[in-house]
């Protein structure tokens, strides 16, 4: 069986589902046997999912309309891939 | 005619092909697509208002200005994102050179997996908190990493960028942003679980 130190390496791949069929049998033997390493599996899950699920927030208004003039400053200046 | 405005909209090739011949509502609305995403990453990146919008501007005009260069080989965003990281490392260095962690530097793996707090976490731990706060815990805690980890981190569980993207984005290896990936997947988890832990369940053990 894995030990705990190598479950810990392999967890990342794991959970990117890029390890191969042998290896990932041999990881779900040891979540199953090693409660440990089930809490940091299921845990490192949940934190990845907790931030993928987070959504950007708006742009302060400011640093929008910032941009916006910026963009339109650059773009009225040049044209890309086209002489003025 | 067909109602083709909707997949016009979503169809971004068409839109940079009307941003190369300079029209500006084209561009405009890519930069409304990603302005948002733009802007995080460099907060995240470079931790600061100020620099964060200076990556943002300069992002999206040196985007303006390569968009002949720009082949269609990758993504859009993922060409964007590039253009972001350099920006956002450069202000990076620049602000704290004396205290970070230089990015190319091999780090030690070593004893940093260590677990030092098991504990299984509530069922939906992110209910208890408003949506301010909630972000409020996942910045500080993303924000505590040190930034070879955090700018991996970033790029790939929060951007959602490949493993191969990210390595070429921070001109490392691919098993040194796995190796980085771990790190602060395992340390962000300990950060959280200080405040997701079920309570009255700690399990004490130390790997």
């Amino acid at each position: 069986m894995l030990t705990c130190k190598e479950f810990l390496q392999e967890l990342s791949d794991y959970l990117d589902a890029t390890v191969d069929v042998e290896l990932r049998r041999r990881l779900e033997a040891h979540i199953t046997n090693c409660p440990n390493c089930f809490v940091i599996f299921d845990t490192t899950k949940r934190t990845i999912q907790v931030y993928k699920g987070m959504q950007p927030q708006a742009l302060p208004q400011d640093v929008e309309a910032r941009l916006m003039k910026a963009v339109e400053r650059k773009m009225s200046g040049k044209k890309p891939g086209a002489s003025v | 005619m067909p109602a083709t405005t909707t997949a016009e909209v979503f169809d971004e090739s068409a839109l940079l092909a009307k941003a190369r011949e300079g029209d500006l509502a084209a561009f405009n609305e890519l930069v409304n697509r990603y302005s948002r995403k733009i802007y995080r990453l460099a907060k995240h990146i470079t931790q600061n208002d100020e620099d964060a919008e200076d990556v943002l501007q300069e992002t999206f005009l040196k985007a303006f200005e390569h968009l002949s260069s720009f082949q269609g080989q990758s993504k859009f965003y993922t060409w964007i994102v590039r253009i972001a990281v350099n920006e956002s490392l450069m202000k990076l260095r620049k602000r704290k050179s004396d205290r970070t962690v230089p990015l190319d530097e091999p780090l030690d793996m070593g004893e940093d997996t260590v677990v030092r707090e098991i504990a299984v976490w509530e069922d939906n731990p992110e209910q208890k908190y408003s949506r301010e706060e909630l972000a409020g815990i996942l910045d500080e805690a993303v924000q505590n990493l040190k930034p070879a980890f955090r700018t991996v981190f970033v790029l790939r569980d929060i951007e959602e960028l490949s493993t191969e993207e990210t390595a070429e984005a921070l001109g490392i290896s691919v098993p040194a942003v796995k190796s980085r990936l771990l790190r602060a997947r395992l340390q962000l988890r300990e950060k959280l679980t200080r405040f997701f832990k079920r309570k009255g369940d700690d399990v004490f053990a130390y790997l």
